[in-house]
């Protein structure tokens, strides 16, 4: 039995979160916060991905789709991208992907965007615990899926 | 019209290009036409009923067309912009195309009805419109005729949308995207889908669900309207294509807005101007970043 099972089957329903985070600021970021031992709401499942360029919207939009109640996209700060300009690239793509996901119905408390850098644990501690609030205060998105069988992807 | 055929018919003649790509009465209504033989030139027609965007026709994928020879198009301005957007994407080169442009005083909203132009039957796409004067062409023809009245009931509907709350919003879109069956008659109709693997069919990884779930259907025209962003021009070939009706015209305004809004970008007909989405500012706005 996975964890989310268990959770569940304990009848108390419980935020799926995933994030969307680069590998040189906010997974360095959310690997200092776990080393320093912040408490941490254990909702958020971290995709580690090379920029935050690198997340397409369509990431997002199969995210919400499989089952998630919520998203997080971090990445470093604009001007301190690793690769110089993936961010700014990324941050136009989420500015339009918010809007659609706006006009489609989704609520933008949702889904956060962020800047996290290496050395901000705690920021990222606050975006984990505000994210998971604000969405545990809206809800589960979509009904349940209907599986047809088998492992879920 | 007379001037539109004797057009057509030299260049025909002269060997100038192969195929014309105009509009001719059929049996129920206007529809595109291709032209190849000089003394049929006589059956093209261009009026208020002509709706069509042939620029599609011009995009690579449409293979069958391609092997027809040089073409000629007969575009209104907001055509053009599609033409514009085949060139700025590297998909066609500017002298392959001759294209024959016509000053418009605005289309239908539904063609078939051919009623007179009124702020109820002019088409949507319409209102707004400052590519009546076409500006990309090799050929102009007409007089500039009066503007068509402005029919807004599309912007009414997004306005209505944008006032309701997120779940009233997800309610609509979901009652709407329930009904599509995944035929992508929205992406074969669209001048500027022109991958040759959509991603859509995509087997590793699936991003979209193939069959006709919500939960696809959703996936499926977010991506579409994403993929379009900034390259749209908004010609709603994918709205008249849809079977079910869904109204894909709001999504293609919707966008538009939000792209003008947010980078000052909207589609035009000059084949050097940026993709919005290629290109960044470090000004841009990141008030939803936190």
């Amino acid at each position: 039995m996975s964890y989310d099972e268990k959770q569940e089957s304990g009848g108390a329903w419980s935020p799926k979160i995933v994030a969307f985070v680069c590998n040189w600021c906010t997974y360095t970021g959310a690997d200092l916060a776990g080393t320093s031992r912040l408490k941490m709401d254990a909702n958020v499942r971290v995709i580690r991905l090379t920029c935050s360029s690198r997340v397409s919207p369509l990431f997002i939009i199969k995210a919400f789709e499989r089952g998630a109640d919520g998203v997080i996209v971090s990445g470093c700060h604009t001007g301190d991208c690793h690769y110089s300009t993936g961010n700014y690239y990324a941050r136009r793509r989420f500015a339009i992907l918010r809007d659609l996901l706006q006009f489609m119905g989704v609520d933008d408390d949702r889904v956060t965007f962020s800047w996290v850098s290496a050395s901000e644990g705690n920021k990222w501690q606050e975006v984990v615990n505000e994210t998971t609030a604000r969405v545990r205060a809206l809800g589960a998105l979509h009904a349940p899926l209907q599986e047809k069988g088998g492992e879920t992807p | 019209m007379k001037e539109l055929q004797e057009l057509a018919a030299k260049l025909l003649a002269d060997g100038a290009v192969q195929v014309v790509l105009g509009y001719e009465e059929g049996p129920r209504g206007v529809r595109p036409a291709f032209i190849t033989d000089p003394a049929q030139a006589g059956r093209l027609v261009f009026d208020a009923r002509c709706v069509q965007n042939l620029a599609t026709y011009l995009n690579p994928r449409r293979q069958h067309i391609v092997q027809l020879g040089k073409p000629a198009v007969v575009v209104k301005g907001c055509d053009a912009r599609a033409i514009a957007g085949l060139v700025r994407e590297r998909q066609i080169a500017r002298e392959s195309v001759v294209v024959i442009a016509v000053r418009c005083g605005g289309v239908l909203q539904r063609p078939e009805e051919n009623a007179a132009l009124s702020s109820e039957t002019t088409a949507v796409r319409c209102a707004g419109c400052d590519a009546r004067e076409p500006r990309l062409y090799d050929y102009i023809l007409g007089e500039l005729p009066p503007p068509p009245p402005v029919n807004a009931s599309r912007d009414e509907q997004i306005a209505m949308l944008e006032k309701m709350t997120p779940a009233e919003r997800k309610g609509f879109w979901d009652g709407e995207l329930s009904r599509c069956i995944l035929c992508h008659a929205c992406r074969e109709a669209c001048p500027m889908c022109f991958c040759v693997q959509c991603t859509a069919e995509r087997a590793l990884p699936q991003w979209i669900d193939p069959s006709p779930t919500l939960h696809g259907n959703r996936a499926w025209q977010m991506m579409r309207v994403l993929h379009q962003a900034g390259r749209c021009v908004d010609c709603l070939e994918c709205e008249r294509a849809c079977p079910e009706d869904i109204p894909l015209g709001l999504f293609a305004r919707y966008i538009a807005g939000a792209v003008e809004t947010r980078f000052g970008y909207k589609a035009c007909d000059d084949p050097a101007a940026p993709a919005p989405l290629g290109v960044f500012s470090t000004e841009d706005g990141e008030e939803f970043i936190r």
